[in-house]
C-alpha cells in the first residue's frame, strides 16, 4: 500500500497541567480520501490536528505526513504539507486585503512576483472568489470568509486540507456552497466535526475520538448507523432521525 | 460590519486625488503641513493662502462640507485647550466684550487654531481619498519599517471585531437589566473591559498560531509597491513647493 498522507502510530499528549489529552491514537489517511474526524467538545480533536502540523509535537508515539516525520527540523515541509482551515475565519484572515492574505503562506514559503501572483489568483478561483481580491476580509460575509480561509490554504498546495468545524455558523445555502467548493477540490480532506448529517453527506469514512482515544473508524454508514456507539461518546444524529432515512441521492 | 469605524474616514470617488500614489500624497500631505507649521503666526495673509489652497483641495476631491464638519470634532479638545491661553496669557491685555484678554494670548490661540484647522483639513483629504489599506502600502513604500505597518494592518483589521465583541457585551448586560445609574456602574465597565483583554489576547493567540499554520517565520512577507508616474510626484514637488514658497516669504517679510 502507498505511503499515508498522515501517518500517526501510538501518539500521547499531555498539557503542561498535567491533562491527558490523547492517548495511544492511531490514524491513517490515505491519498484521495475525504474523512471526518467526529466527537463530542473536548474530545481532543483540536489537540489532535494541531500536532498534524506541528504545532504541538508528539510526546509519545509518532506522526508522520506523507512519509515524513513531524519533527522540529521539519516545520517548514510539514506546515506546507498540511493546511489547517481553523473554526472562525476572522482568526485566520488576519492580512489587509483578500489578496495579501492569500499569498500570505506561499510568500512564506518563498514564492514572489509572477509565480506568487499566478498562485494566488489560482486558489481564490478554485473557490471562485476571484471578484473579492482587493476587499478587506471584515467587508465580507461570513460564507465569504470561509472560502478566502480555504483559499489561503489551498495556495500553499498542501497534500491534506484539514477544516475545524467547517458548517460553524453557517447558513444553509452557504452550506451548500461549502460542499461544491470541497467537492472541487484536487486534495485529501480531514473534516473536524461535530455536524453528523455534514459527514453523513461528504465523508466516505469516519472516525471517532472521545477522552483522547479513537473509539471508532470505518464507513460513516456504519458508524453513524451504531446508536448505541454514538449515544455512548454524546454524539447523536438529530432526533428521530436514522442513517437509513438519509440515503444519498 | 460595513459602518466600519476606521473606513468611515475614507470616501469612495473618483477624483484624481483617489487615484494618485499614496505614498505620493503622503510625503505632499507631510510637505504641506511642515510648511504650514514653519510659518509665523502674524502672517496672516499667509494661512489665507494654505486655506484657498486646502479649500480647492477639498473641492477637486468632491469632498462635501457637511462630511469635513462632521470629521471636525476631533478638533475639539485642541481648541478648548486653546481658548484658554488669551485668558491666562501674560502681557499686553486688551478689553474684549468686557473681557480683559491677553494679546499674545490670543495670536496663540490663533496660531493652534490656524495650523490644527489646516493640519486637520489635510489629514481629512489624505484619508477620504486614500484606503487605509493602499495608505499602509504608501508607508511601506516610504519604507516605514515593516513591524510598524504591520502593527498598524493588524489594529485596522481587528478594530470592528473588538467593537463589535464589546457592543455584545454591553447587550448582554442589558440583557439582564443593568443600567448603569452612578459612578459606582463604572466598576463594571472596567470588568467588562478586563475580560475583554483577555479575550483579545485569547484571539491574539489564535491568530498566531494560524500565522504558524502558514509557515510564518517572524517576518511578514512584502506588500508589493504601487508603481508611480513621474508625473505624480512631479505635482506633488509643484503642490510642496508652492507652501515652501509662500512659507519662506512669510518668514522673511515678518
Amino acid at each position: 500500500m502507498s505511503t499515508p498522507v498522515v501517518d500517526i502510530q501510538g501518539l500521547g499528549f499531555a498539557y503542561p497541567d498535567g491533562t491527558v489529552a490523547l492517548s495511544d491514537v492511531e490514524l491513517h489517511i490515505h491519498r484521495g480520501e475525504r474523512v471526518a474526524l467526529l466527537g463530542p467538545n473536548g474530545a481532543g480533536k483540536t489537540t489532535l490536528i494541531l500536532h498534524m502540523n506541528g504545532i504541538h509535537l508528539p510526546q509519545t508515539g509518532t506522526v508522520a505526513v506523507s512519509g515524513l516525520p513531524v519533527r522540529h527540523d521539519n516545520l517548514i515541509d510539514i506546515r506546507r504539507r498540511v493546511g489547517i482551515v481553523f473554526q472562525d475565519p476572522d482568526d485566520q484572515l488576519f492580512m489587509p486585503t483578500v489578496r495579501e492574505d492569500v499569498a500570505f503562506g506561499p510568500a512564506n514559503l518563498g514564492l514572489k512576483g509572477r509565480d506568487l501572483d499566478e498562485r494566488v489568483e489560482q486558489a481564490l478561483a478554485t473557490v471562485e472568489v476571484a471578484d473579492l481580491a482587493d476587499r478587506p476580509p471584515n467587508h465580507l460575509s461570513f460564507g465569504q470568509k470561509r472560502r478566502v480561509a480555504i483559499a489561503g490554504v489551498m495556495a500553499m498546495a498542501p497534500e491534506i486540507l484539514i477544516l475545524d468545524e467547517p458548517t460553524s455558523n453557517l447558513d444553509p445555502a452557504s452550506r451548500v456552497d461549502l460542499t461544491g467548493v470541497l467537492d472541487e477540490l484536487d486534495v485529501t480532506q480531514l473534516i473536524v466535526t461535530h455536524d453528523l448529517l455534514y459527514a453523513l453527506e461528504i465523508c466516505e469514512r469516519s472516525v471517532i475520538l472521545d477522552a483522547g482515544r479513537i473509539v471508532a473508524d470505518g464507513p460513516t454508514r456504519d458508524v453513524l448507523g451504531d446508536e448505541a456507539l454514538l449515544a455512548k461518546h454524546r454524539l447523536g444524529l438529530p432526533a428521530g432521525l436514522r442513517v437509513e432515512d438519509l440515503d444519498r441521492p | 460590519m460595513s459602518g466600519s469605524h476606521v473606513h468611515a474616514l475614507y470616501r469612495h470617488g473618483t477624483s484624481p486625488l483617489h487615484h494618485a500614489a499614496p505614498q505620493v500624497k503622503v510625503v505632499a500631505a507631510f510637505g504641506f503641513v511642515m510648511a504650514v507649521v514653519s510659518t509665523p503666526r502674524t502672517a496672516v495673509w499667509a494661512f489665507a493662502v494654505y486655506g484657498a489652497i486646502v479649500v480647492a483641495l477639498l473641492a477637486f476631491a468632491r469632498l462635501s462640507l457637511s462630511f469635513v464638519a462632521r470629521r471636525a470634532l476631533v478638533l475639539v479638545p485642541f481648541l478648548a485647550v486653546a481658548l484658554l491661553f488669551p485668558i491666562i496669557g501674560s502681557g499686553e491685555r486688551i478689553d474684549v466684550l468686557g473681557l480683559s484678554l491677553s494679546v499674545d494670548g490670543l495670536w496663540d490661540l490663533w496660531n493652534v487654531a490656524a495650523k490644527a484647522g489646516l493640519g486637520f483639513l489635510i489629514a481629512v483629504v489624505l484619508g477620504a481619498t486614500t484606503e487605509i489599506t493602499d495608505l499602509l502600502r504608501g508607508l511601506e513604500a516610504l519604507h516605514m519599517p515593516r513591524i510598524v505597518t504591520s502593527i498598524i494592518g493588524f489594529a485596522v483589521r481587528y478594530i470592528d471585531i473588538v467593537t463589535s465583541d464589546f457592543a455584545r457585551m454591553r447587550i448582554a448586560l442589558a440583557s439582564r437589566g443593568y443600567r448603569a445609574r452612578s459612578i459606582a456602574a463604572w466598576g463594571v465597565y472596567a470588568r467588562t473591559i478586563g475580560a475583554m483583554f483577555m479575550r483579545t489576547y485569547e484571539r491574539g493567540e489564535r491568530v498566531y498560531l494560524a500565522m504558524l499554520s502558514r509557515v510564518y517565520r517572524g517576518t511578514m512577507p512584502a506588500i508589493d509597491g504601487i508603481p508611480v508616474p513621474g508625473a505624480q510626484w512631479f505635482a506633488a514637488a509643484v503642490f510642496v513647493g508652492s507652501a515652501m514658497a509662500v512659507m519662506i516669504m512669510s518668514r522673511t517679510m515678518s
